[in-house]
Formats: structure tokens, C-alpha cells, sequence
């Protein structure tokens, strides 16, 4: 490669590109491309990675034998535990607990908080973390919450929007409670002094999403997650609730039929500990880093899947496995930030998608599987996408139009977190347009669950991403920050509800385990995989080639 | 056109391969060299540090989280082959320079209070009760030289001493609760969480819960929705579908 000349952050043969951007941002100020139809949107849906051949395979042992999923999920779906049944000694606990949450992210931090408002001592509660308490994608989440909570809104209006954008596919009386739920937990975050935008009436702003009827999107600049995270965290720490980091789940314990704990890796020592727990709320979060057809990735760095894994070597019943979602507006450029999320706001505030002839050539807020479908047919069909200086194809998200249609320093006070995130790198927003593509996003699917979080397996629920169901086979912008609080609550409460009824402890045993790997055997499944992975590995090559284990 | 289609899948997982498994050695024009806690590594140019560290060799437990600015676990001070100044980063947000000395900070042991918010009020009483300290700020501006977001984290400690709570919660709003600020505080505040604990009043006390919200709540809680959202459940796929299509959009 030659060494490029950069004006602006952008390398010279990039910038006249963006001068066709400019040179019909105008004529594009007040004109916006027709929705598809349902029709339009099946044919562009083709070139979708969930709906192209191949990349997919049935599962061949468990539950969900012969469902479809995407190869790097059944990889571990069909792998082998991380630990032999002898090598550890599963009848002393370390901890012994009433409620045991796995995870601490939106879902799991509110489901501790809803718990002990409940009745369950503080005590009683443990929450464990594979990484630090909030390293979660829910911190990440930068567009909003959705809640129908204005005059010409209804909860009604909120499920046919996400059942539509679901594809028809989400479990009904899980998305009833979503929506249902959504205004309650608005006013629950206001109580805990969450910092929502605010017209100058005092009124919320509220933005519409891709697949929204309706102007329900609430945000906090654009650090939502951020923003609802640190104060649930900040209640959840002053309560004093007992929480341990860097110690990752790495298989279920039950007595049989019903999980009745866990055990735990110490990251940092690697020693193993034993948790024994009456009720288990498994609140783990997403696959993005499986990188799933090798597409880079918007989540945080633990998202590996572990607790769709374990939920199933336990014999829980998962649901939507076959779809994943793509972020239509993924940073294609530059290098150091490809894939990270350029939130949808953007577009509900007037950034228009545009081709390498300044041409807008998409209804900026279709649902996201169409919206990012578009994008590539027109990188990959059409030949209109702009080429990077690694070899990526992206189209410009028309990020100035933001101000052009809502008045200069709009970006500044909206965006401010993605302002920072491209000056950083040289790149100004407010003035040039920036590169996107489909970023995996979200793991639509999940672990299946009634309207409380509750599995079929006894002992064990599930809220947030690792779930599935509520959102059918495609998510909307809006509703995974809903949905974590949702069922953050609802799993709190039942369990709440559920420990009152004074359950004994189970026995501890890795039978499941055992009766697991048996399953693979039968299934014929030869592999030295190992699940769960826990944290993905980029190590540069050199080095890994030479990496010997001795110590 | 199925075959076609998978294709593109190919060709786009081929362009993504350097973000996803690795920079290529081959493909590498230019490297830079740096040092990682006082050991030198040869680096490809244009990587983040923490990019940058991978490549070396390293496999994050700590100071590694959501990679994209948010959770502030990568917290990074460096120095620059010579120059005296002691810089700090975002080790997923900053692009590594040739002859950077660093380090990582992987935990901050600040002082936390515990407090019912329900039980305190939006001014100065709240910080004399949890965090007295906040008085002995030295004014130096050694936290807002440090902090990775740009944050004019003086001028918020000042607010909160003043009882300006909406001001303070203004200012430190993009904080990130990385903990460099605390760390180079020569008067050993924690500001990140006295930022916290203001904005945390702000919200509760300075912008009350908005009518239309209230009024919904009690709409719901009074079963307004039910005989709508009950037969919704029931609707049969093509009849969801025929409301779908009929709904009309609100302008954006």
C-alpha cells in the first residue's frame, strides 16, 4: 500500500466521494425515499447474511435438535465441557445463597435490585460477573428505550410495531409484558434519578426508531445504556449487595431436574469455586464475538454466548435460534473503530443513507434487517459503496444533514459521545459524512421463557439478551434496554415470589454434564472444542505460534 | 441466485478478515515501535493500543471491556520518548505513536458512599453527609488534564460545592467512571463518584417524573389497555399482518 494522503482524516481519493455527498445534500434536505413494501422488503432481504445460503446448520443433539442456527453457535452447542467430572469437588460451597444472578448488566443489576425490593435479604443475593460489574453490552446501548407513554401512543401500538418488526415471530405473551411494562419502568428509572431528555416543558423528547409508529424512543444524550446502567449500578452498590468480578460460570450444577447452583473460575488465580443457590437468574448477554460470518462486531468483549451453552447442557428449551441482527450503521471507517455502533438516532434525527453518487437510496428507518440489507445490495449488487484502504465496502451516512435539518450545534448536544469518539481519529461529523456497514449486533434468539422470565428448567430464569422470544427474529431499536429492564424486574420478582415458597437447597451434581457429553458421543460429535469460550482471542499470529504452556 | 448470494456472504467475510481474526503480517507497510510496560514491541502503525498490546501478545482479563469508549475499564497512562508529560488514554480509543511508554490501570480503590437517595435533597447537605472531602480540592485542574472524555471535571467540583447540582450533573454527564481523575487528585478525592451522586439528585429531584408518563402509568396500573393488548395476544399472523400494514406513521 502506498502511503495516502489523508485531508481531513479521510484519504484524498475518499474525499471526492464525499463531495458528491455534499453536492446533493439540498435537494436531499427535504426529500426522503418511499418505505418498501412487504414485497420489497422479501427480495432485498436476500442478500440479508441470516437469509443468504449457507453459514447455518441444524443442531444435532439436545432440546433443539434439528433447529437451525448459525455455524459458530452450534460449534459450541456441539463442544465439550471446560472441565472433566473428576477433577473437581462439587460438595463443599463457597457460597451458599438464596439467589444467585449471573451476569451484571442492565438485566441482571435490576433483577438484584427488584429481588431485595422483594423481600430476599441482600444477603441472599449474589451476583457474579465474568468481567467488571457493567462491562456489558447494555453500556453500550446509545439510541434510547422505547415506552408508549404519549397522548397519541398505546402499549397496543408498541406490540403491533415490534411484532411486526419480529417478523410476526415473537412470543405474544412475552411482548405483551415488554410493552405493558415499558411506561413502569420509565418511572422507575426517573424515581432512581436517571437523567432522561427533557423538552424544555419537562416533558420527554421522544425519537422515533426503525419499525416505530410512533415517536417513543427515550434517550440520555447518546450514553442511554451508559446512563441507566451507572444508576441502577449505583442503587445496586449502595445497597450493598454482595457481587464478585472476573469470575465467569463455567457449568451448571443441578440436583437432576433443577439447577441448584454453579461453579465459578477464578480468571485471575484459577482456582475454581462452588455456588450453591436456591434460584438462578442467568442474565449473560449476547454472541457478537462469536463473529458470526466473519462480521466485525458491535459488542463488548465478553459477549461469547457461555450462557445459551450451559442453559442447554441443562436441558433448556431455546427459541429463534436461526436469525442474528446486523446494525445496518456499523463505522466502516476508520481501521481502529470498524464495526463499533453508530447508533440509529442518527438516523431518526435526518442522517440519510447515500450511495458514491450522492444518491439516497433507502427509507433511512426501515426495520434493521431491511435497512442492512439494503446496504449491502447496494456495496455488493449495485456497486455502489465506497471502497476503504483495508478493502471494506460502505456507504456514507449523511451525518451533516443532522444540522441542515435541525439547526447548527445539534450534534454537539445530541451525539456528543460520537462526536468525540471520530475527532479522535481526525474526523468531524458535523462537516463530512462518515462510512458504515452491517455490524453484528444482537443475538435475536435465546433461551425460551414465559412472561416472568422462567424456563422450563426449575431453579433457572433468564432476562435480557440471552433470552429469547420477545423479539421474535428481529429486533427493534429501543426495545433491548426495555427488554433487560423488563425482565430485569420481572425475574427479580418471581424469583422473589418463588424463594418465599421456601425451597430447599438441591443436591450438587454435574450429572447434566455427564448426561451432556454422552448426548455427543451418541450424536457422533468429534471435536476438541470446549465450551463456553468465555473471552474471544486476538493475539497477533507470531505470537500465538510460538505459544508453549509449561508454566 | 442462492450461489450468488452466499458469494457476497464470502467476499464480505474475506474484506472484514483483518478485523475479525488479525492483521496479516504480510499486509503490514509500517510499524512503529513501543513500549509495554518497559519492554519494547514492534507494532503495526494505525492500531489502537489496545490493538496494539493484542498483537504483542497480550490476552486481556482486565482492562479490557466494551472496546468502544463506554465502560472505561482500559484506563492507560503513557509517556512519549522524550517528553517529560504523563499522558492517560482509553486504550480502545486512542491510536498508538510510535515510542509510547505505557502502562495499564486495571482498578481504582476510591471511596464510595452508601446513601438512600430517597432520603437526601439536591444541594450542598448531600455531599457534607457522603463526601465531606469534596472541600479539600485544591482547584489544581491535575483531573480535568486527565480525564479521557474531555470533561471539565474542576469546574464540576466546584459546581457541587457551590450546590449547583443541575451544573454538576450537566457538566460531568459523558463521564465514563474510569477513575483517572481520582487518580491524579493530589487532594485524593474521588470525583467520579460524587459526579454520581449528583447526578443522581439532579435526576430525581430537579426534573420530576413529566405528566403524560404519570398518566399512562395509572392508565395501565387502571387496566385501560388490557381488553386490547388480551385480544392482541390472540390475533391470528394474517390479521396482525393487515393491522400492521394499516397502521399510519407519525412523522419523524
Amino acid at each position: 500500500m502506498a502511503e495516502l494522503k489523508f485531508i481531513g482524516g479521510y484519504p484524498e481519493y475518499m474525499r471526492k466521494h464525499i463531495e458528491a455527498v455534499n453536492r446533493t445534500r439540498l435537494q436531499r434536505k427535504d426529500f426522503t425515499p418511499k418505505a418498501m413494501t412487504m414485497e420489497e422488503r422479501d427480495e432485498v432481504l436476500r442478500v440479508h447474511p441470516d437469509y443468504a445460503a449457507g453459514g447455518k446448520r441444524a443442531i444435532s443433539l439436545g432440546s433443539n435438535k434439528g433447529d437451525i442456527a448459525p455455524n459458530e453457535v452450534v460449534d459450541l452447542l456441539e463442544a465439550y465441557p471446560l472441565i472433566q467430572g473428576n477433577e473437581i469437588d462439587v460438595n463443599k460451597p463457597d457460597y451458599t445463597v438464596d439467589l444467585l444472578i449471573v451476569g451484571g448488566g442492565l438485566a441482571g443489576t435490576s433483577a438484584a435490585v427488584f429481588a431485595n425490593d422483594n423481600g430476599i435479604d441482600k444477603d441472599k443475593i449474589l451476583v457474579v460477573n465474568k468481567l467488571r460489574h457493567g462491562d456489558a453490552n447494555s453500556i453500550m446501548a446509545e439510541g434510547g428505550t422505547q415506552a408508549a407513554d404519549r397522548e397519541n401512543d398505546s402499549p397496543a401500538r408498541h406490540f403491533l410495531d415490534a411484532i411486526g418488526g419480529g417478523h410476526f415471530t415473537n412470543k405474544p405473551d412475552v411482548l405483551r409484558v415488554l410493552v405493558e411494562d415499558a411506561p413502569l419502568i420509565m418511572k422507575w428509572l426517573c424515581d432512581l434519578g436517571t437523567i432522561i431528555d427533557r423538552e424544555e416543558d419537562g416533558t420527554f423528547v421522544e425519537k422515533a426508531g426503525g419499525g416505530t409508529s410512533r415517536r417513543r424512543m427515550h434517550a440520555c444524550k447518546d450514553y442511554t445504556g451508559l446512563e441507566e446502567l451507572r444508576v441502577i449500578r449505583d442503587e445496586f452498590r449502595s445497597r450493598e449487595i454482595p457481587c464478585l468480578e472476573y469470575f465467569p460460570v463455567i457449568e451448571f450444577l443441578t440436583d437432576g431436574n433443577r439447577v441448584t447452583g454453579v461453579v465459578l473460575y477464578n480468571l485471575e488465580t484459577g482456582d475454581y469455586k462452588i455456588v450453591q443457590a436456591k434460584a438462578t437468574i442467568l442474565a449473560t448477554g449476547g454472541f457478537g464475538r462469536l463473529h458470526v460470518r466473519g462480521f466485525p462486531t458491535t459488542n463488548h468483549y465478553g459477549a461469547t454466548c457461555d450462557g445459551l451453552v450451559l442453559a442447554y447442557r441443562v436441558g433448556a428449551k431455546l427459541r429463534d435460534t436461526d436469525t442474528v441482527q446486523y446494525h445496518p450503521t456499523g463505522a466502516a471507517y476508520p481501521q481502529q473503530i470498524i464495526g463499533l455502533l453508530l447508533t440509529e438516532k442518527l438516523r431518526s434525527m435526518g442522517a440519510q443513507p447515500v450511495n458514491k453518487d450522492g444518491e439516497a437510496f433507502v427509507f433511512p428507518l426501515e426495520p434493521r434487517d431491511v435497512e442492512a440489507a439494503s446496504f449491502i445490495r447496494e456495496c455488493y449488487v449495485k456497486d455502489k459503496g465506497i471502497v476503504t484502504p483495508t478493502g471494506m465496502r460502505g456507504i456514507w451516512l449523511d451525518t451533516p444533514m443532522i444540522e441542515l435539518r435541525n439547526g447548527k450545534g445539534t450534534i454537539e448536544k445530541s451525539f456528543p459521545g460520537m462526536l468525540r469518539m471520530f475527532e479522535r481519529f481526525d474526523l468531524d461529523i458535523r462537516k463530512d459524512p462518515v462510512l458504515v456497514f452491517p455490524t453484528l449486533h444482537y443475538q435475536n434468539g435465546g433461551v425460551e421463557t414465559d412472561p416472568w422470565g422462567k424456563t422450563n428448567i426449575d431453579g433457572l430464569w433468564v432476562a435480557g439478551e440471552v433470552s429469547g422470544g420477545v423479539h421474535g427474529k428481529n429486533r427493534l431499536m429501543g426495545n433491548s434496554t426495555l427488554d433487560c429492564l423488563v425482565f430485569g424486574r420481572r425475574s427479580g420478582i418471581s424469583t422473589a415470589e418463588y424463594l418465599k415458597s421456601n425451597p430447599q437447597h438441591g443436591k450438587l451434581t454435574i450429572d447434566h454434564m455427564n448426561n451432556y457429553v454422552k448426548l455427543l458421543k451418541e450424536a457422533g460429535v468429534d471435536t476438541i472444542r470446549k465450551a463456553p469460550v468465555l473471552l474471544p482471542d486476538y493475539r497477533g499470529k507470531a505470537v500465538l505460534a510460538r505459544m508453549i504452556d509449561i508454566f | 441466485m442462492l450461489e450468488k448470494d452466499s458469494k457476497i456472504m464470502d467476499t464480505i467475510a474475506e474484506s472484514n478478515r483483518s478485523v475479525v481474526t488479525g492483521i496479516d503480517e504480510k499486509d503490514i507497510e509500517h510499524w512503529i515501535k513501543i513500549s509495554i510496560l518497559d519492554r519494547e514491541y514492534k507494532v503495526p502503525a494505525g492500531l489502537t493500543i489496545m490493538q496494539a498490546m493484542e498483537f504483542a501478545g497480550y490476552r486481556f482479563i482486565r482492562s479490557c471491556g466494551c472496546r468502544a469508549g463506554f465502560c472505561g475499564a482500559c484506563t492507560t497512562v503513557y509517556r512519549i520518548e522524550g517528553d517529560y508529560r504523563l499522558k492517560t488514554a482509553m486504550a480502545c480509543q486512542t491510536r498508538v505513536e510510535h515510542g509510547m511508554f505505557l502502562t495499564q490501570i486495571p482498578f481504582t480503590p476510591a471511596e464510595r458512599a452508601k446513601y438512600d437517595i430517597n432520603k437526601l435533597s439536591p444541594g450542598i447537605e448531600a455531599f457534607l453527609t457522603n463526601y465531606p472531602e469534596i472541600l479539600r480540592c485544591l482547584g489544581c485542574n491535575a483531573c480535568t488534564k486527565a480525564c479521557p472524555q474531555d470533561i471539565d471535571v474542576m469546574e464540576y467540583i466546584a459546581a457541587g460545592k457551590r450546590g449547583d447540582i443541575g451544573l454538576m450533573a450537566e457538566l460531568s454527564f459523558d463521564c465514563i467512571m474510569c477513575g483517572l481523575c481520582a487518580i491524579r487528585c493530589p487532594a485524593e478525592l474521588a470525583q467520579y463518584n460524587y459526579a454520581q451522586l449528583g447526578r443522581r439528585l439532579h435526576g430525581k429531584y430537579e426534573t420530576p417524573v413529566p405528566e403524560h408518563l404519570n398518566t399512562r402509568v395509572k392508565e395501565i396500573a387502571d387496566g385501560k389497555y388490557n381488553a386490547e393488548l388480551d385480544n392482541l395476544v390472540q390475533t391470528k399472523v394474517e390479521d396482525l399482518r393487515k393491522l400492521y400494514t394499516a397502521r399510519d406513521i407519525e412523522k419523524a
